[in-house]
């Protein structure tokens, strides 16, 4: 049995023998997965923190109070179906993004103004 | 007018897939959820976050145990509020295995099979109250100097999730030592009962760093991934050098009649660890192994009708 330390709490044995991989058959007793976003505080947008496992959408609220703003760390939490979000595709980055890279006229510092402009 | 299309490219070979991963890895930016990553680095998170999670819904239990014995409403406010975080912690941490394709019933069965493991230090007994403040300063204080380091982490979801971890152990440790300070300003039983404590607790809590690095065969490639960024060495002798000058303010001892300071690196020298005791407690053999996996297998078990109910209620109301 071969061990490492990682993880937090220390070494934990690694190896052949230590499977890791989901089984196919199992059946999948758990809640729903949702995202969770918190607002910091007022004035900032929401951000998203991690997911977690609820029946409906208003326990998931409940659950993303009591697991991620034990410390006020928000006033204001969005839960939203993991399943219902639909992402760019990370295969897709470079044609997905870069008609905007060649569009340097967008910014700002494009346009060339005399020092002596005020208020530019 | 319409949009111009936009080509797509070929799916790109694995070779090159490889290449700029290595290349995320190389700039130490992080790698996200959806990115291609070598199957052995996605294997080797979802073990390692699993037992890390494990670890912390594990370890809810041996500080648990002193929830209704706590001595005062405000030691039981604090343990209660941490015995939670730990609760948070696996959370935060099935939370970030999952987006490695993890599922996390799954992952609970595996623990509860004794598939998966979790860390050798919680198989360990609470004899007395004064172990809830040798937990928080020698245990959460170490756990500290493995976790901080993973905040930086190549995998973003773990090294996020070790964030907000670390922002939350360090009232664990605090409020251990605090309490370790209050007795210690009490009678010669309770210095007794804190020196006892931390004789039990000194030495499990070093092996929790794991194996010599020359005994850790998955800490190179880990590291060259940059999955963990200091050997198990490093990290213990960090861990020993914090730890001394901590246990002279508190006026305790550690049970080691080697450990001296080396004049000449500055750090602490440390007598050889029983190796034995650690490789006997993970192979299930310490004095709580089995107490701790059968009561994670009966909270499963007996709390599985609420989780049915709900999902009922959600069906019945959808």
């Amino acid at each position: 049995m071969s061990m490492t330390s990682e993880g937090g709490h220390g070494a934990v044995p690694t190896g052949p023998e230590v499977p890791v991989e989901p089984k196919a058959s199992t059946a999948r007793r758990d809640w729903p997965l949702y995202e969770v976003f918190v607002r910091g505080k007022r004035g900032l947008n929401h951000v998203h923190v991690g997911s977690l496992h609820a029946p409906d959408d208003e326990m998931a609220v409940h659950a993303a109070r009591d697991l991620y703003t034990r410390r006020n760390e928000g006033v204001s939490i969005w839960v939203v179906r993991a399943a219902d979000i639909t992402a760019s595709s990370p295969d897709e980055k470079d044609p997905m993004f870069a008609p905007s890279g060649d569009k340097v006229y967008r910014h700002p510092t494009f346009y060339e103004i005399p020092d002596d402009v005020p208020h530019m | 007018m319409s949009a111009p299309t936009l080509d797509r490219p070929a799916a790109p070979d694995e070779a090159a897939l490889q290449a700029q991963f290595d290349a995320t890895i190389a700039a130490d930016h992080r790698i996200e959820p959806r990115d291609w990553m070598p199957e052995a680095y996605r294997k080797g998170l979802v073990r390692q976050i699993a037992q890390h999670a494990h670890s912390e819904i594990i370890g809810m239990q041996p500080e648990g145990d002193w929830l209704l014995a706590a001595p005062s409403l405000r030691r039981k406010a604090i343990l209660l509020a941490k015995v939670q975080d730990e609760a948070g912690h696996g959370m935060y941490l099935y939370s970030a295995a999952e987006t490695l394709g993890a599922d996390r019933a799954d992952l609970t069965d595996k623990l509860i099979e004794r598939k998966q493991k979790y860390s050798s230090i919680f198989n360990y007994p609470t004899l007395t109250y004064a172990d809830v403040g040798v937990i928080g300063w020698l245990v959460d204080g170490a756990a500290i100097c493995n976790q901080v380091p993973l905040c930086r982490s190549s995998y973003g979801p773990y090294a996020r999730a070790m964030i907000r971890v670390c922002k939350e152990e360090s009232f664990h440790q605090r409020q251990g030592y605090e309490l370790l300070m209050t007795m210690m300003r009490g009678t010669d039983a309770q210095r007794a009962m804190v020196q006892d404590a931390v004789d039990r607790w000194w030495w499990p809590s070093l092996m929790m760093f794991g194996p010599p690095d020359d005994d850790s065969p998955n800490s190179a490639q880990s590291m060259k991934w940059g999955v963990k960024r200091h050997g198990n060495d490093e990290l213990r002798q960090r861990y020993v050098d914090m730890t001394v000058p901590q246990a002279a303010v508190l006026g305790v001892t550690l049970p080691d009649p080697e450990l001296a300071l080396d004049p000449e690196t500055g750090r602490y020298r440390f007598g050889p660890i029983d190796w034995t005791e650690f490789k006997q407690v993970l192979a299930g053999n310490g004095p709580c192994n089995d107490e701790r996996i059968a009561r994670r297998r009966a909270a499963r078990d007996d709390n599985a009708w609420v989780t049915e109910a709900a999902t009922a209620y959600a069906e019945k109301h959808a």
